[in-house]
């Protein structure tokens, strides 16, 4: 039996993502441990390592293959002793259910199900024939269960709309078919990828195609487009990290009632400070120093500190329950092409600052080459955004839940100031904080922001 | 005293009237039915209640000429008494007859004796039946309210149908009969032409043929039972030809002789000859038409068509305020398709939320003709129509264990599928208790369910309703026993 290599869940919400690129060919002798495919999520690219070892005998989905499933299986690796000729048992027994997911493939039932004989011993061949027959009951985002008939399921399925998009007029809200109808005349709910066929009745065809993304939006594509002249406008498809910006912020703006809190810093103590820890830092041998610490690193300081010092603003919300957070881990917003990723300092509170600068260096890094692990920028109790090297004087965060702030750091500018009851001149930098109001309240949310306002304009607090 | 106004005012008490006012005594209107004759209509009282109960009598007078096949001896020979056979039936009428009257009461709705007349929007007048009366009736239920004018916000025509006749061939009562008089008679005939063979028409033509008349139907359309899909109803006409029925296809009865005590009808058959049948009596079964006349619908413009009102998908008629469900608003002209049009009426009124227009390739149809048939949804032939790419999966009574014990094993079970999707669109049967076993397929259609979670669904063993899920199997390759 040739051993079946299964899109990996990089994470454990993926539900799909991209191959982006095979590293091995048919043919090529793997070991395990051995990089052999490029994932793409919605946040970065992976690398998916070979577990066990063998030959690659076949490849099952191409390199460029956009929305694979998580667990549909990718390629077969033929073991020792086996030969291209065990491969036609299993390559026909997973190949069904790649077919069930183009909608013309009536056959699809069919042909898993001659599969399923084909190799009746084998698991792995009753799953894959699953999703050939009926797609999973679905969850919307927020995890609650759809309920929508088998029929509307499956004719969501093959004509590639999101049923979480679409509202049900059956019994109890139930989707059913008439639902299903509907929203395809309208368009409602439709999928980016899977919407070819869909959106071949439309006239700006690619337009139509453009994702409409997960997020529930105002105006549907049609009425955007028609709101401009035909040919003044490119349509540049979404890439997952854009579907998913989209997505988490609308939530966050339509379900998280924030609040905003803005306080001035003087940073002159702070500037000081960082010129003096930096000429004090130890060189290497080429005169490279061992770190350079930057505002921004003593700005992600300040806030872990802060939260421990006011220990009920560092928490979560949950229905159930208020997640009161052990540690502060601060998420730091980093542009990167086009769009932006959030990776995380864990334990920022108990770091010290030229620690917290290389990490982020190494983070910010492979951020921009799409490198990073799920791990390193899912979770998270808050998170810090600077757009001060841009000049921007003040502005206010979406926050990424699950946390229940986020920073907005402005830039630090030379500003006059009244000093006991005269005008004079100081460095001064805004930060406005956006607050989960469920969890945090204003009186909570100032007092986080006095003991932000500490640290900084007596930065030496930070390095006891 | 005259002048009681009301939420809603239902005319006519048949299985669609009454349903509706229950539901809307249910909803807290206040309710009043106006019936001129019998409640619980034609339905309860001279359709699918007696000729059941008839039918009844047919089949143990059937399965008694083949005790022998069981292993049965029947000392002498059974025969029929068709004055207890009828009078069975009549009790059976009469027994739901006081049930309807019982639950007007229960639910605190009143019964308005006597012919409504629409006299403008949100009014009636109520006045003396004009229609002839026909024997056995039933006591005027006590406590109805009389003649008189009558206020209500909403009023709902639910008058019915009757049977529809043929100019020159027009029913008498004594040699030609409709089902009225088919249903009571006072002796068997000895022979019989059935002009018809839509649900009426066969189940007729069967009864009497199971009490020892020679039976002739005739029928315009090339197959029996038209509506059917076209397979089943060619398996159940060879099995009433085996039971001694003669039919004759795509033929028409041009005229009828009336003799002493005798019809000759001059039937054309397809190839152009006219073969002339006596028989004792003939039965017209030609369909049925609205009971559209002298309600005033006219006066007041409530628009028509081919004999019935039109209706939206809630019922409502072109005049604000009226309303119209049931036989009378248009086909399929079936008890329970009337009765759920007149739940969806009435919720619509009462503003329950959620309330849509039937589904009427949704609405099952059940004929009680030994074999039975019973359908829903699309026939093979309609499906091809309408260009869709179907899976059929057929599912035989000879291979059902449940069948076989049963001594019947001649029978069929068909059904249909969207190839793409997977959506169950028809199901058609014939044999024995399909007429019970359909329901399994209508929850399923109704549920939206695919080819699949008919296949994950365990129907008992040993049962006929084994039988559906084999032939779900069959569509799809993989039938087991068989």
């Amino acid at each position: 039996m040739p051993i079946k290599i299964l899109m990996p869940a990089l994470s454990p919400t993926m539900e799909e993502g991209n191959l982006a690129r095979w590293l091995v060919k048919e043919g090529d002798t793997v070991s395990s441990g051995d990089v052999i495919a490029e994932i793409e999520t919605d946040k970065a690219t992976m690398e998916v390592e070979a577990v066990d070892e063998g030959t690659v005998g076949k490849i099952l989905v191409a390199e460029g293959s956009e929305g694979v499933k998580v667990n549909e299986v990718i390629a077969l690796l033929l073991e020792e002793g086996e030969d291209a000729s065990s491969l036609d048992g299993a390559a026909k027994a997973d190949a069904a259910p790649a077919k069930a997911e183009a909608p013309a493939k009536s056959e699809a039932p069919a042909k898993s199900e001659s599969a399923a004989k084909s190799e009746p011993s084998a698991p792995a061949a009753d799953q894959q024939a699953a999703p050939a027959k009926a797609p999973p009951a679905p969850a919307s985002d927020k995890g609650e269960r759809i309920f929508a008939s088998p029929l509307a399921r499956r004719l969501a399925a093959q004509d590639g709309l999101d049923l979480a998009a679409i509202s049900g007029s059956g019994p109890h809200g139930r989707i059913v078919k008439r639902d299903v109808d509907e929203a395809l005349k309208s368009g409602t709910g439709r999928k980016g990828a899977e919407a070819p066929k869909a959106a071949a009745a439309d006239k700006p065809a690619a337009a139509a195609q453009a994702p409409k993304a997960a997020a529930p939006s105002g105006m549907a594509d049609s009425q955007v487009l028609k709101l401009f002249e035909e040919g003044s406008y490119e349509v540049v498809p979404h890439d997952n990290m854009r579907k998913t910006i989209a997505k988490r912020l609308t939530e966050s703006k339509q379900t998280v009632p924030h609040f905003y809190l803005t306080v001035d810093c003087e940073l002159d103590a702070l500037l000081a400070l960082r010129a003096q820890l930096n000429d004090a830092a130890p060189k290497d041998k080429d005169g490279k120093p061992a770190y350079k610490l930057s505002v921004n690193d003593m700005v992600i300081k300040a806030h872990a500190l802060a939260l421990k010092a006011v220990p009920a603003a560092n928490a979560s919300w949950t229905d159930g329950g208020m997640l009161v957070h052990k540690h502060a881990d601060v998420g730091v917003a980093v542009a990167i092409d086009g769009g932006l990723i959030t990776p995380i300092i864990r334990r920022a509170d108990e770091k010290t600052l030229s620690a917290i600068s290389n990490e982020m260096k190494d983070l910010a890094g492979r951020a921009r080459s799409r490198k990073l692990q799920p791990q390193e920028y899912q979770g998270g109790t808050t998170s810090v955004s600077n757009l001060g090297m841009f000049g921007i004087k003040d502005f206010a965060a979406v926050i990424n839940p699950p946390h229940a702030t986020i920073l907005a750091v402005g830039a630090g500018e030379q500003r006059a100031v009244v000093k006991n009851g005269a005008l004079a001149i100081a460095t001064v930098m805004s930060v406005t904080l956006s607050t989960d109001h469920r969890a945090v309240d204003g009186a909570l949310g100032a007092e986080l922001m006095s003991a932000f306002r500490q640290f900084i304009e007596n930065p030496m607090s930070m390095l006891v | 005293m005259s002048g009681t106004s009301y939420d809603v005012i239902i005319i006519g008490s048949g299985p669609g009237g009454y349903v509706t006012a229950i539901r809307a005594a249910q909803l807290g209107l206040k309710t009043a039915i106006v019936e001129r004759e019998h409640l619980g209509g034609i339905c309860l009282n001279w359709g699918c209640i007696p000729t059941k109960a008839l039918l009844r009598s047919a089949e143990i007078l059937d399965h008694a000429n083949h005790a022998k096949s069981y292993g049965l001896k029947l000392e002498g020979k059974m025969t029929a008494d068709v004055k207890d056979v009828v009078a069975r039936s009549r009790g059976v009428s009469a027994r739901l007859n006081g049930g309807v009257a019982f639950l007007m009461k229960k639910n605190k709705i009143d019964v308005i004796w006597g012919e409504a007349k629409l006299t403008k929007p949100g009014e009636i007048s109520v006045g003396k039946s004009t229609k002839p009366v026909v024997e056995p009736q039933n006591p005027v239920p006590k406590g109805v309210k009389g003649e008189g004018t009558y206020t209500a916000k909403h009023i709902i025509v639910a008058t019915g149908a009757r049977p529809r006749a043929l100019p020159g061939i027009e029913p008498d009562g004594e040699l030609i009969w409709t089902y009225f008089e088919a249903m009571k008679p006072d002796v068997m005939p000895k022979s019989l032409v059935v002009m018809g063979s839509g649900a009426i028409g066969i189940e007729f033509a069967s009864f009497y043929r199971s009490m020892g008349a020679e039976v002739t139907v005739v029928e315009v359309m090339p197959q029996v039972m038209p509506v059917e899909d076209a397979e089943i109803s060619a398996f159940a006409r060879k099995q009433l030809e085996k039971r001694g029925l003669k039919i004759l296809t795509e033929a028409k009865v041009a005229k009828v002789e009336k003799g002493a005590n005798s019809v000759t009808a001059h039937v054309e058959t397809k190839d152009g000859k006219v073969e002339k049948i006596t028989a004792d009596r003939l039965i017209s079964a030609v369909g049925v038409q609205g009971n559209i006349e002298g309600l005033g619908l006219e006066a007041l413009g409530v628009k028509t068509d081919r004999g019935c009102i039109v209706i939206d998908g809630y019922g409502k008629t072109n005049v604000p305020g009226i309303y119209a469900i049931g036989d009378v608003a248009g086909p399929p002209m079936l008890a329970h398709k009337a009765e759920h049009e007149g739940v969806i009426c009435i919720e619509k009124i009462a503003g329950v939320p959620g309330v849509h227009p039937m589904e009427k390739s949704r609405i099952p149809g059940c004929t009680y003709c030994n074999p039975q048939v019973a359908s829903v949804g699309l026939t093979e032939a309609k499906a091809k129509e309408q260009g869709r790419d179907i899976r059929v999966g057929r599912y035989s009574f000879a291979a059902n264990g449940k069948a076989i014990a049963l001594g019947e094993d001649q029978g069929m079970i068909k059904t249909i599928f969207d190839k793409k999707t997977g959506e169950l669109i028809g199901a058609h049967m014939v044999g024995a208790e399909v007429t019970e076993l359909i329901q399994g397929f209508v929850v399923a259609m109704n549920l939206e369910t695919t080819e699949e979670e008919l296949m994950h669904t365990i129907f008992p063993h040993p049962t006929l309703s084994e039988m559906m899920k084999e032939s779900v199997l069959d569509a799809y390759g993989r039938v087991l026993n068989a």
